[in-house]
């Protein structure tokens, strides 16, 4: 199975996500943004970084690129497709999730391991996890505060992928730090599960989204 | 004819803005005493055309597809032909 990586100018965590899919077993490889044909591949990951320095907001220049329109035509033949980070962003402005990751409540750029629980085992992301589990995953952004208008639908359609627990680091509307689609398919998370998925790096609990493409 | 447009783009009402929060604290640091704080984002720029409806209408296009954000953003646009930006 071939899991595309998608880079844009400015994407910086591709080659650990890459790493993170050899790791379970997977072959990665870098997807160019201008490539509107994609399926070559079983799945994507719109890997963290900074696409086009984030000019106007994060993920908005991304949003309009071709091979989005690649990503959502391999969404309608049901391939998941898992962002991370600023890829988290960018499928809240296409709208493949809903919501949006705005500036973080206390404007500063947030960099630490936090505990998340699992809300939402029905992802392929997160079917290796038991619901209401704890795991630890690192995050890493200073614009990561989920908001969207209108929470109760996200609830009803069981949406609410993952909360930070305990404590709320960004401000995120009811501590949610990511979502799905209402298949659960599509699934945006801020923090890096590529960054905890070997006992070096101090937690190997992002190994089992990676595993989904599985 | 040649156009100014000029779009001010600004977070819905009621919606947290951290950048403006942090200005109004930072001016409090001066000893100023001001509330209500807001940034706006204004997007400068020029287009040729005949018809001001029509460039205003492709602006709204523009701010619906990649300028804004609908989900948090409010906009207004300004379409000023050249010759009267110098009041003739």
């Amino acid at each position: 199975m071939k899991i595309g990586v998608i880079r844009f100018p400015g994407t910086n965590c591709d080659r650990d996500v890459a790493r993170a899919i050899e790791l379970v077993g997977l072959e990665a490889e870098y997807v160019w943004w201008s490539r509107d044909d994609l399926t070559d591949y079983d799945g994507v990951v719109i890997p963290g970084g900074f696409s086009y320095g984030d000019y106007l907001r994060a993920g908005a220049m991304a949003s309009i690129t071709p091979v989005i329109d690649g990503i959502k035509a391999l969404v309608k033949e049901e391939k998941p497709v898992l962002g991370i980070c600023n890829g988290a962003q960018i499928l809240g402005e296409i709208g493949l999730v809903p919501g949006v990751f705005i500036t973080n409540e206390n404007p500063k750029f947030n960099c630490e391991w936090v505990d998340l629980k699992v809300s939402n085992t029905r992802t392929p992301f997160t079917k290796d996890f038991k619901k209401g589990q704890t795991v630890k995953i690192p995050i890493a952004h200073a614009e990561g505060r989920f908001y969207t208008e209108d929470i109760d639908l996200l609830k009803d359609q069981d949406q609410i992928v993952l909360q930070f627990k305990d404590r709320n680091p960004n401000g995120s509307m009811e501590a949610i730090t990511s979502v799905c689609d209402e298949s659960g398919l599509v699934c945006a998370m801020m923090p890096h599960p590529e960054r905890a998925c070997e006992e070096i790096l101090g937690s190997t609990d992002g190994l089992n989204f990676f595993k989904g493409f599985l | 004819m040649l156009f100014d447009i000029e779009v001010k783009i600004s977070l819905k009402s009621g919606m947290l803005n951290p950048e403006a929060t942090t200005i109004e604290r930072s001016l409090d640091l001066l000893g100023y005493e001001v509330k209500n704080t807001k940034t706006v984002e204004i997007i400068k720029f020029q287009m040729e055309g005949e018809d001001r409806e029509v460039i205003r209408e492709n602006v709204v296009d523009m701010c619906e597809r990649l300028l804004c954000n609908p989900v948090i953003h409010n906009y207004k646009i300004n379409v000023i032909p050249q010759n009267m930006a110098c009041g003739k």
